[in-house]
């Protein structure tokens, strides 16, 4: 078995292979119910991260040429992203999220739920743990607030 | 039947999310320990078209002109933890110019940029997972993580493979550079072996007369393997 190569952190300046379009997963046409992901990223100062790099991968709905479930946002000056994007199958009402940074010499691996489907990841989970990964509905779409360190650490994943 | 699984990742080999001596780890690890998961959507990843991600072969060139600096070919096979190819998968570089000044708005170091270099590309691998590149080698730069901090000459890999949890962002160096025995980053990882397989190899085969340096980087990508059943012997 060979061994797995060493990840090294993104860094500052990873902006250079990004596209802001590819946060818009609908770009190419697709079509269906649509899903609106936004939140704020910080660090265990609480301090926002500004250049930070959050993607989501959906299994659901299937991937076509013009929808392949996969999206990338750049946070902002105030660490905010934002995803727009097709709801995902009632069956399995979750993305799977990386996060890079300088800072994260490794991905940070998670899911973001929209409902508590009590899964076998879920149902693991103290209660307070679990609500990290769930977004709340609000009226501009869904929010999910991610905290990589300290009060309301976001639940990280090991694959 | 079980559904496959990744094989657990030599602790040694990958860097701690926590490394005193690179400082932006400090507020941004977490503390809590990380939650075993049985990998469900992440057992697939997305497919990239290469007439939606076109791919750009030669970072060496812009609109025509050649950019200052050595130029190099990069090339490599991208294999899973089994040995296999990864066939198709989508490899995004970046990296600073020969003076060590990435084409970013946010890099302040005093060193020139060149109007003939941007220094970011894409390529797929084939069938046998073999990938190539040209490109110009980069620059070593400052960076303030302590006094008199260096970054070794490096070409940053950002790699999609075969399933969501493959995905891998990492760090291509130069063979002989003093600047790896300092450099934090790199010396986050803790086994020397894996750090060793960061650094590329020359490679005279790859070199083309007259032309461009050439330098060979293999990759290993996390595979899904088949759990045994239950009591099968």
């Amino acid at each position: 078995m060979a061994g797995v190569t060493s990840s090294q952190t993104i860094g500052p300046f990873w902006h250079m292979l990004s596209d802001p379009a590819h946060a818009d997963l609908t770009r190419l046409g697709a079509t269906g119910p649509r899903l609106e992901l936004a939140g704020t990223m910080r660090d265990g100062d609480g301090a926002p991260l500004t250049d930070a790099c959050i993607e989501i991968w959906q299994a659901t709905p299937a991937a076509s040429p013009l929808f392949n479930g996969w999206g990338r946002c750049a946070t902002d000056g105030h660490g905010g992203y934002r995803f727009v994007t097709l709801a995902p199958d009632a069956a399995a009402p979750y993305f799977a999220v990386a996060i890079f940074a300088r800072g994260l010499l490794r991905p940070l691996w998670t899911r973001v739920y929209f409902a508590d489907i009590g899964d076998a990841l879920l149902a693991a989970l103290a209660p307070a743990r679990r609500a990290t990964l769930l977004a709340q509905r609000t009226e501009a779409g869904w929010r999910w607030d991610i905290r990589l360190q300290g009060d309301g650490e976001t639940v990280f994943l090991d694959l | 039947m079980t559904e496959p699984v990744y094989l657990p990742l030599s602790p040694d080999s990958q860097p701690p999310y926590a490394a005193p001596a690179y400082g932006s780890t400090h507020k941004r690890a977490p503390l809590q320990p990380l939650v075993a998961a049985a990998p469900t959507v992440e057992r697939a990843g997305p497919v990239f078209l290469p007439s939606q991600f076109p791919a750009e072969i030669d970072m060496s060139r812009e609109g025509g002109r050649d950019a200052m600096g050595q130029r190099i070919i990069v090339a490599g096979r991208v294999t899973d933890d089994a040995g296999r190819p990864v066939a198709d998968a989508m490899i995004e570089l970046w990296q600073a110019n020969a003076a060590g000044r990435y084409h970013h708005e946010r890099d302040a170091h005093d060193a020139p940029l060149d109007p003939n270099f941007r220094g970011a590309g894409r390529v797929f691998t084939d069938g046998d997972g073999r990938y190539r590149f040209t490109s110009i080698k980069p620059g070593a730069y400052p960076w303030r993580n302590h006094p008199n901090a260096w970054r070794p000459n490096h070409i940053h890999f950002s790699l999609f493979g075969a399933s969501w949890g493959a995905r891998l962002v990492t760090q291509m160096y130069f063979p002989g550079d003093p600047l790896l025995a300092i450099d934090p980053i790199f010396q986050s990882i803790p086994d020397p072996a894996a750090r060793a397989r960061l650094i590329s190899a020359f490679d005279l085969e790859l070199t083309q007369p007259e032309w461009a340096l050439g330098f060979r980087f293999d990759i290993v990508l996390r595979g899904l393997h088949a759990t045994p059943l239950e009591g099968a012997r």
